[in-house]
Order: C-alpha cells, then sequence, then structure tokens
C-alpha cells in the first residue's frame, strides 16, 4: 500500500497525543504529579496539539476536506466513522480535566471526572484508528488480530517517552513515567515482532487463478497489461517495498523505537542531575519519533492488497 | 446508507464470456465515453499529453497467457465492478455516499457526499474502484443507471454502455437475480463462476470460462478455399501453379 505521509503523521501523532493524555489523566487522577499550571497547560497542551495535527492530517488525505463532517454519519458500520465520533468526544473531557488543571475546578470533581473518562475515551479511539485498518480483508498484513493491539500500546508507550521528558523538563521525578515507559516499550516490541513474524508466515491464500477464476486451465499470468501508465489502483494499492530493504527498515525501527528509549528510560531510573535527565528524555523523544515514523511507514509499504494480483500474478 | 440492504428486489449485474471476448478494448473506451457524460461526469484524465498519461476508468481489459505448452491460451479479461452482494466497499464508508440500492442491487457513489477518503478502494479485492483526482470522489461502475431505466432511449439501447459496445456479443446484461432470466440461464448452461470467491463478497457479476478446445488432431477435410483444384492443364494453369508454389515457399 502506499505510505501517504498524511496517514503517517496521522496515526503517529495522534496516538503519541492520546497515550501523553491518557497518562496525564492517570497522573492527574491519582495524584502522581503536583497541580502545576504550568505542567498541566504544556502537558495537555502538547497532548491536545499532537492529536488536533493528526487529525487535520488526516483530512488532508480526503480529496473533499470541506465535507469532512459528513464521516461523522455511519457508526453503524464503518470503523473511520467511529473513529471520528470518538476523537470528537474525547475533547470533551480532555477539555474539562485540562481547564480544570490550569485554572482551577469550576465545578468540583471537574479534574478527576475529565481525567477518569478521558482514559477509556482516548483508548477507544486509538483501537478504532487501528480497527480501520484491521476490518480490511483485502490486505493480508492488516487482517490480523495483532493491528488494533499494537496501535494502543505504541500510543501508550509514546505517549509515556514524552511524558518522561515533561517530568524531567519541569524538574519533577521522571522515574515513575519512565517506568511505565519501559514497561510499554517492551511490550511493545513484543508484540510488534509478533506482528512481523505473523505476517511473514501467515499463508497467502489468494491466487491469480483464483482472481480470474482460470486455474482449471493452468497457471494464470497477465501477458497484456489493460493500461500503459499506472492507474490509480496501481499508485494506490500497488506500492512494493523490497524484502532485503523491509528487513533493514524493520531492524532500524526496532533500534529507533525500541532498543534506545529502553536504554534511555533504565538511564532515568539513576539519579542523575537534571540537565542529564533533561538530555537523556530529549534524545528518547526524538529517537522514539523516528522509530514509530519507520515503523508506521513500514505498515504501509510492506502492506499487498489482493487488488494486485490482477496486475502481477502469483499469490497474495 | 453505508449498511447494507437484507435482500435486494433484483440483482442487476453482467455475465462476461471470456470465450469470446477478443480484447478489443471497445467496452472500456465506450463506458469511458458514456460515462464522462454521464452519472460519473467528469470522469478526468490527467497528463493526458505528457509522458505519464492516466486517468479514471471504470472498466479495464486485461489478457492473461494460461497454462503451459501446447495447451497454453490466451484468455482477454474485462474486470469492473461486480455488483457484490455483501461488499465491504459499502460498509467501510464513513459518509453512506458509498449504498447499494435495495431495489435492483447496484453499488453506486453519491458524488455529493463522498468525501474522497478512499477507504473504499482499499477495501475492493477486484480493484474496481478508481480514484477521481480533480473531482476529489471515487468513481465506479454504475451499470449505466442513466441508461438502463431511460425511456427515452429506444429499449434496445436500454442496456449499459459496454454491453452495447462488444463486437462480439461477449457482455451479457440482465438480472441475476431471477433463476429464469436470459443470464441466469446462461450461467447455468455455461457454468459460470464468482471471481475470488473465498473473499466472501459474493459477487454478482459472473464469468462464463472459455470453452474447451476442438481437438486438433482430427482436423477435419480442408474447406473448399484450401484445397487444391486440378488444373486442366493449360499453359497458364501451369503457369498459376508454379507461381503459387514460388510464391508459397
Ligand atoms: S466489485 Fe468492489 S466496488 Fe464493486 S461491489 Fe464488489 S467490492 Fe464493491
Ligand atoms: S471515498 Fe467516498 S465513497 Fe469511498 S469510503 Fe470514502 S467517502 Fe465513502
Amino acid at each position: 500500500m502506499h505510505p501517504a505521509y498524511s496517514v503517517i503523521v496521522f496515526t503517529t501523532a495522534s496516538g503519541a497525543g492520546y497515550g501523553l493524555l491518557i497518562w496525564l489523566a492517570v497522573a492527574a487522577a491519582l495524584n502522581l504529579v503536583p497541580r502545576d499550571p504550568a505542567l498541566g497547560f504544556v502537558g495537555l497542551g502538547v497532548a491536545l496539539a499532537l492529536i488536533t495535527i493528526g487529525l487535520l492530517a488526516s483530512t488532508l488525505h480526503l480529496g473533499r476536506p470541506e465535507r469532512a463532517w459528513r464521516a461523522l454519519s455511519q457508526w453503524k458500520s464503518s470503523w473511520l466513522s467511529r473513529e471520528g465520533i470518538a476523537a470528537i468526544v474525547t475533547y470533551l473531557p480532555a477539555g474539562a480535566l485540562g481547564l480544570g488543571w490550569v485554572f482551577g475546578e469550576f465545578v468540583p470533581g471537574q479534574i478527576a471526572t475529565g481525567a477518569w473518562l478521558s482514559v477509556p475515551c482516548a483508548l477507544i479511539t486509538v483501537w478504532c484508528t487501528g480497527m480501520i485498518y484491521a476490518s480490511l480483508p483485502t490486505i493480508r498484513a492488516w487482517d490480523q488480530p495483532l493491528v488494533a493491539p499494537v496501535y494502543v500500546v505504541l500510543a501508550l508507550a509514546t505517549g509515556g517517552v514524552l511524558l518522561s521528558l515533561l517530568l524531567a523538563a519541569f524538574g519533577y521525578d521522571p522515574r515513575w513515567a519512565a517506568i511505565l515507559s519501559v514497561v510499554t516499550l517492551a511490550l511493545g516490541w513484543f508484540l510488534k515482532a509478533r506482528y512481523w513474524l505473523a505476517i511473514d508466515t501467515a499463508p497467502k491464500t489468494h491466487t491469480a487463478e483464483a482472481a480470474t477464476g482460470l486455474g482449471r486451465f493452468g497457471t494464470v499470468r497477465p501477458l497484456d497489461p489493460p493500461h500503459t501508465q499506472p492507474n490509480f489502483v496501481m499508485r494506490e494499492m500497488g506500492y512494493q517495498v523490497a524484502r532485503r530493504h523491509a528487513e533493514k527498515l524493520r531492524r532500524l525501527s526496532v533500534l529507533l523505537l525500541f532498543v534506545l528509549p529502553i536504554g534511555a528510560g533504565l538511564l532515568l531510573l539513576l539519579d542523575l542531575p537534571s540537565p542529564f535527565q533533561i538530555a537523556i528524555a530529549s534524545l528518547a523523544a526524538l529517537s522514539a519519533a523516528a522509530g514509530v515514523l519507520t515503523e508506521r511507514w513500514l505498515f504501509f509499504a510492506e502492506a499487498e492488497h489482493v487488488a494486485m494480483l490482477y496486475y502481477r500474478g502469483g499469490v497474495a | 446508507m453505508t449498511s447494507l440492504p437484507e435482500t435486494t428486489s433484483k440483482k442487476l449485474g453482467l455475465v462476461i464470456d471470456l470465450d469470446t471476448c477478443v480484447g478489443c478494448q471497445a467496452c472500456a473506451t465506450s463506458c469511458k465515453e458514456w460515462n464522462a457524460g454521464g452519472y460519473s461526469a467528469p470522469l478526468t484524465d490527467q497528463d493526458t499529453r505528457g509522458s505519464d498519461p492516466h486517468g479514471t476508468w471504470l472498466n479495464r481489459v486485461h489478457s492473461y497467457e494460461v497454462g503451459d505448452g501446447p495447451d497454453s491460451r490466451t484468455v482477454h479479461f474485462p474486470r469492473s465492478c461486480l455488483h457484490c452482494e455483501t461488499p465491504a466497499c459499502v460498509t467501510v464508508c464513513p459518509t453512506g455516499a458509498s449504498y447499494k440500492r435495495a431495489s435492483d442491487g447496484i453499488v453506486l457513489v453519491n458524488p455529493d457526499t463522498c468525501i474522497g477518503c478512499k477507504l473504499c478502494s482499499w477495501a475492493c479485492p477486484y480493484g474496481a474502484r478508481e480514484y477521481d483526482t480533480d473531482d476529489g470522489v471515487m468513481k465506479k461502475c454504475t451499470l449505466c443507471v442513466d441508461r438502463i431505466y431511460n425511456e427515452s432511449f429506444a429499449p434496445e439501447d436500454r442496456v449499459p454502455a459496454c454491453v452495447r459496445a462488444c463486437p462480439t456479443g461477449a457482455r451479457h446484461f440482465g438480472d441475476l437475480g431471477d433463476p429464469g432470466s436470459a443470464v441466469s440461464l446462461l450461467v447455468k448452461e455455461r457454468e459460470g463462476f464468482d471471481l475470488l470467491p473465498g473473499m466472501g463478497f459474493k459477487p454478482v457479476n459472473k464469468y462464463l470460462p472459455p470453452r474447451d478446445r476442438r481437438d486438433l488432431t482430427t482436423a477435419s477435410a480442408p474447406r473448399a478455399a484450401e484445397r487444391t483444384v486440378a488444373g486442366s492443364g493449360s499453359l497458364a494453369d501451369r503457369f498459376f501453379a508454379w507461381a503459387d508454389k514460388t510464391l508459397a515457399r
């Protein structure tokens, strides 16, 4: 599948934003951080900015962005529609939490209520994002049970890395955030490795013979293409990354997204002076960002679409 | 509405005969011609005079080589929307722009509400949907919904443009939900089949397989034109016989 930059930015930025929102909400509800208005402003500001940038990037992908509101209507059947609704609903508790944290509660219990509602709303939104892809039977690499869980765990992990940086930058103890990012990163690594194993070993069940129904006469090989230049289907669905190239990029994303940030998280557990903590947490955030962009690029580039059987023959 | 109708009163669709299709592209070009002015208008092309001309077409004709050795054959293969009974292209649509009509089973895109998210094209296993970059909305075969019910047309013209254009009669249009219809009988007689039945989309359109080869080892007597005519032995005859032999070398 063609790795469109708008969709890569959408899923990674909004994922990290929802992850950070979830951890800040948990921290506020459990009083794990002081009610420092500046921390709340910057933290929730960054989270909501990432979410909003991601959602705006996703509308850039549309042919008719001015009609985007129509996408909220078909929640009964469409995961994309559900994702849109969940994303908008999440702004309400997140807004209540943020305003309460920064300006003080307008109504008693505003912070706790906003925080506890933000968590499930954000989780549901990221789950819906994953299900947009996981619900497509035409793409073997996406029609996998681990796709949506990986989206959720990577959102929590990248959000955790951002939280560690945030706490270090404000001079608060980043250790609890470092522990949870190490745990979620390790879980993400485990699930992603299982996912790659699954797509490498899942049987290719669709053939050019079944696509044309001509298998009874022997193997089916494309002879004359229907058009001289690639059409929309080939441009959108026909993107292919070389196997060797993909292997390298998988290793690179493991290094940047998991190995380095986990190492950084472990370093944050030591009692280092604040400037070191900030430097380590910043490097971890940069590394994780580059890593998750690579991971998401691969998620698209490695996915093969059944319709390409008509153009390439073979199996999918 | 993006949810699928439980049943449709009719199952209008095409039956495509892979035995008679000669891959002439008449269906594809007449489809483009009709739909560039009909329901799907505009049906745009890009870089038409440049080095990468491409555009939105609703019907594509492939050619495949099938089988090996003396048994191999070339099969021409037109491909367009199959108006599936349970298509994910409809259910994934977030806006309700993609829908399946309860009355006749035609799968359509409403060009006034489509946001151009392209998700439906990802959900179609048959590559049947083509996004129109300039128009910003998804395009697909409409089964010429603007011809088949058009009372100002002569009855023989109330069929999809591709069916009307096919010079070999390889394309048939009708109600595949009616077991007594001409198309249903044809599918039964010729053992028509579904594409990618394993995907579970239940396509309405059917394809008819190429017929068995004639057995060439027991070729019948040569046809009249090929038989050598015994000449009268005149000079002219001998000259023509000599010329024929020489030229045939
Ligand atoms: S062929 Fe593709 S576009 Fe047409 S109804 Fe089936 S899934 Fe939808
Ligand atoms: S491109 Fe249009 S018709 Fe297709 S899923 Fe998106 S809104 Fe629906």
